[in-house]
């Protein structure tokens, strides 16, 4: 087997255990999307476009709330902020690629993915370790593609008494598990929800998605600093 | 704006958050402290979807009696710390919300 396609397949199974939340998560991407009326046509665009999961969700919630698409826009911005550390990572791994092989890594460079090649990068020295990412990549691909499809045609079928988009902070709930055994995070966590779920009907223009954001990366910014001083 | 331009926009603020840093990058622009404030940003921007998600009604309003939500959450909550398990978080609070809402 060329050791190249090895470096490949090695992303494909390194990523697979980290799919199987994601069957769920594009299942209800994909049943929600056509619960806020948008068209099957539509709603898939969105997945092949965009390809992630938390701005698609929070796309269709800002959506169906009925905010301007600046603030849409701005809020898929906030939520994607975290990418840049990951692209921040990632660079200098990927310094001497050619431009076509960023762009497709970016496209790529997803959550889950960034998490396994970024350990498979500190490893590994090799300089076509990038096809591990562009492995694990697209294995998410596929995942939130096919379920994102399937979501879409259940879509119309699943009652809406099953109250299925309570799924959706659950979800995010889930991402978070690990950060609650942490102080700090438990704070900004905090500080953050009860922004927003206080500024909801008194923040204008449905911006209290940003408005929380930075509500609690302040918070972060402040606690950080204290501990290092004592 | 039409829902196309409105996903070509949020897909294009999505690509470019990601290859921004890969393309332009040079190392001294992020040092340490920068990357610890960055690693709060799940932290920071997921609560903002979820507190309102559980603790509000339709119309908006916060809802604390009576709400079924809350317990769903919480047991999720607990789950989810004891086992860090993402799919078993996810269905113990859906789990208890349908018990609540069909069963008791």
């Amino acid at each position: 087997m060329n050791s190249n396609f090895k470096i490949f397949l090695k992303g494909i199974i390194d990523v697979s255990p980290l799919m199987i939340p994601v069957v769920p998560f594009g299942l209800i991407y994909g049943i929600l999307a056509i619960d806020v009326g948008l068209s099957p046509l539509v709603a898939m665009g969105m997945s092949l476009i965009v390809f992630g999961g938390a701005s698609q969700i929070i796309l269709l919630q800002l959506f169906s709330g009925g905010a301007s698409s600046l603030v849409i826009i701005s809020s898929v911005g906030a939520i994607n902020s975290r990418h840049l550390l990951y692209g921040a990572v990632v660079s200098e791994h990927v310094s001497d690629l050619k431009l076509v092989w960023k762009i497709i890594i970016s496209y790529f460079l997803i959550d889950q993915a960034f998490a396994i090649s970024n350990k498979y990068f500190k490893k590994n020295n090799n300089k076509n370790k990038y096809l591990h990412l562009v492995g694990g990549g697209f294995t998410c691909w596929v995942v939130w593609q096919t379920t994102s499809f399937l979501g879409i045609i259940l879509g119309s079928a699943i009652p809406e008494k099953l109250g299925l988009s309570f799924a959706v902070p659950l979800t995010f709930l889930a991402i978070l598990v690990n950060d609650f055994r942490k102080i700090i995070n438990v704070i900004v966590i905090l500080v953050s929800g009860l922004v927003a779920m206080f500024g909801y009907n008194y923040i204008p223009y449905k911006a209290y998605v940003i408005v929380a954001a930075f509500a609690g990366l302040v918070t972060a910014l402040i606690l950080t600093k204290m501990i290092k001083k004592q | 704006m039409s829902d196309w331009t409105l996903i070509i926009y949020c897909g294009l603020i999505t690509f470019l958050t990601r290859f921004s840093m890969i393309a332009l990058l040079k190392k001294e622009m992020f040092n340490d402290r920068i990357r610890e404030v960055l690693s709060y940003v799940p932290s920071a921007i997921f609560p903002a979807i979820i507190f309102p998600a559980i603790f509000l009604d339709n119309t908006g309003s916060i809802q604390i009696e009576d709400n079924p939500k809350i317990l769903g959450a919480f047991i999720a909550m607990i789950v989810g710390i004891l086992t860090r398990n993402i799919i078993a978080t996810i269905f113990s609070g859906l789990a208890s919300y349908w018990f609540l809402i069909f069963v008791v």
